[in-house]
């Protein structure tokens, strides 16, 4: 009974679970040619050789049970003769990848997204991950030059906030400064000039949109002597060949912080207080990941009345909910799986609750949540970092050769 | 950078400048995945400097060829889901035009 149940419940994965342990013996045939795998070759030739894995090391190793005591069988089993003795090769196949492989995209829109990445593996997940945090760039606010600065925020706190403000530009237009000159290739430059004249108010709120983008680059002189004498060409902080306005890709679409961005709070000024800055920016990065596995709600028996009104108040975040069988009967059922925070309040209350609930994380299902700072839509984001993955694997493999 | 022996092509160190978990992890992820392999592993000897090691031994193999399809594999794999997402996302825009506010 209870058995049937899981069943029920798991269904699709259940199924897909076995057509994958089926291509992968069928696979495993095709390579049998391979000189290594001749004896293992013979064995599975065999009639009486289980072909997958037993239903509970398959549960081992697509799922961490999350028990009320400690989760269980959290490690993923990577190693390619891990199965041989059963007669299931564990090897890496392209095909088997591109077979298994989904993405379905649960949320979209221009500042974060919410995708399941269904057959991938926690290393490359991982990498995905620490990739998008740390080396997928963005366009910020590196070096503020403060001319004036009257205003109750300390120049040091003002540029840290600077630096915070996302910019909405497209960071692959730019190259990396990396210490070179600062030019209108590789660095923008925003000038913030605003004063709160008693007369026209008691109290002005600087924006992001305040910041006034340069496109000829900085108007500061490096030095102050130089001021003084009108040389044909004084020497600035940036050296820019030409307006950044009138390159192609900012021709129409000048450099700012766009909808929402705009509104960012600088700092406030009081009667007669003013600021007087330039800001340019270089790469930073900035940008939310969030990976979280898929949590599978498993009823292992079926709950009924009394015990599944009680199993749903005990739910915080509303993973069950009952539907009406015949004769007057409740059913609990899961309706809402992905609510489930692991909170594990539903076993809490000892063992009968465990046999009747199993939640479990799903090693190959993750859920990526991608917050975009403005510049690029999450999904641009996503790819970059898959491409940066590529590229590091690229300069491995020319490094080799 | 390799560090191995002149006379046994099988068992090799490999050490990557400039890398860190994220490369090394992924890779011996393909690597352990490669029925060729009999070993491998990944260590970072000191967390101020930016140098992976990653060891590779396998079962007659040259090291350095694996090492560089388990790298290939991972492009492969990283490619397909490239496209995938992509595909995925350009569905959902389909499906829901007013459900998501791109600006392009």
């Amino acid at each position: 009974m209870a058995r049937r149940d899981e069943r029920m419940s798991e269904g699709e994965e259940e199924t897909e679970a076995e057509s994958m342990s089926e291509s992968e013996s069928e696979s495993d045939s095709q390579s049998g040619g391979e000189k290594s795998r001749g004896g293992l070759d013979y064995i599975m030739s065999l009639p009486d050789v289980p072909m997958k894995l037993p239903p509970h090391v398959e549960l081992q190793r697509t799922r961490v049970l999350c028990n009320a005591d400690a989760p269980n069988h959290t490690d993923t089993i990577q190693y390619s003769g891990a199965f041989a003795s059963v007669g299931v090769d564990n090897s890496f196949r392209l095909d088997h990848f591109r077979d298994k492989f989904r993405v379905e995209v649960i949320r979209y829109s221009d500042e974060d997204m919410e995708f399941d990445m269904i057959g991938v593996d926690p290393a490359l997940a991982n990498a995905f991950r620490r990739i998008l945090i740390s080396e997928v760039p963005t366009m910020a606010i590196e070096k503020v030059l403060i001319a004036n600065n009257t205003s109750a925020i300390q120049d040091e706190v003002l540029a840290h906030r600077l630096g915070l403000i996302p910019i909405s530009v497209d960071p692959r237009l730019f190259e990396y400064a990396d210490g070179n000159p600062l030019n209108e290739r590789n660095s923008i430059v925003f000038k913030l000039h605003v004063r709160c004249e008693r007369k026209k108010h008691l109290r002005r709120t600087v924006k992001a949109s305040d910041l006034k983008w340069l496109p000829n680059g900085t108007e500061f002189l490096e030095s102050e002597n130089s001021n003084s004498s009108s040389s044909s060409k004084p020497k600035t902080y940036t050296e820019f060949t030409c307006r950044q306005d009138s390159l192609p890709e900012f021709l129409d679409n000048p450099i700012g912080f766009k909808g929402k961005l705009g509104d960012i709070i600088i700092a406030k000024l009081g009667p007669e207080e003013s600021g007087d800055l330039e800001a340019q920016c270089k790469f930073m990065l900035y940008k939310g990941v969030l990976i979280v596995y898929f949590i599978q709600v498993v009823l292992l028996e079926e709950i009924e009345d009394e015990v599944a009104e009680n199993l749903k108040s005990k739910c915080p975040v509303g993973v069950f909910d009952i539907e009406d069988v015949a004769n007057g009967k409740k059913r609990l059922t899961v309706s809402q799986p992905r609510a489930c925070t692991l909170c594990r309040e539903c076993i809490r209350e000892g063992e009968e609750w465990e046999k009747r609930v199993s939640l479990r994380r799903v090693k190959d299902h993750f859920i990526f949540t991608v917050e975009s700072a403005g510049a690029l839509p999450p999904d641009v984001l996503f790819t970059e970092a898959v491409k940066i993955l590529e590229t590091k694997c690229e300069s491995v493999i020319s490094d080799l050769s | 950078m390799e560090h191995g022996s002149n006379t046994d092509n099988s068992k090799s160190s490999f050490c990557l400048v400039d890398e860190d978990h994220t490369l090394a992890n992924a890779v011996r992820f393909t690597l352990n995945q490669d029925p060729r392999v009999s070993f491998s592993g990944y260590s970072i000897p000191h967390p101020s400097e930016n140098r992976v090691n990653i060891r590779v031994q396998t079962t007659g193999a040259p090291a350095q060829e694996v090492l560089k399809d388990a790298c290939q594999d991972l492009m492969m794999m990283c490619q397909h889901v490239r496209s995938t997402l992509d595909k995925a996302v350009a569905d959902y825009k389909m499906r829901n035009p007013k459900g998501c506010r791109y600006s392009d």
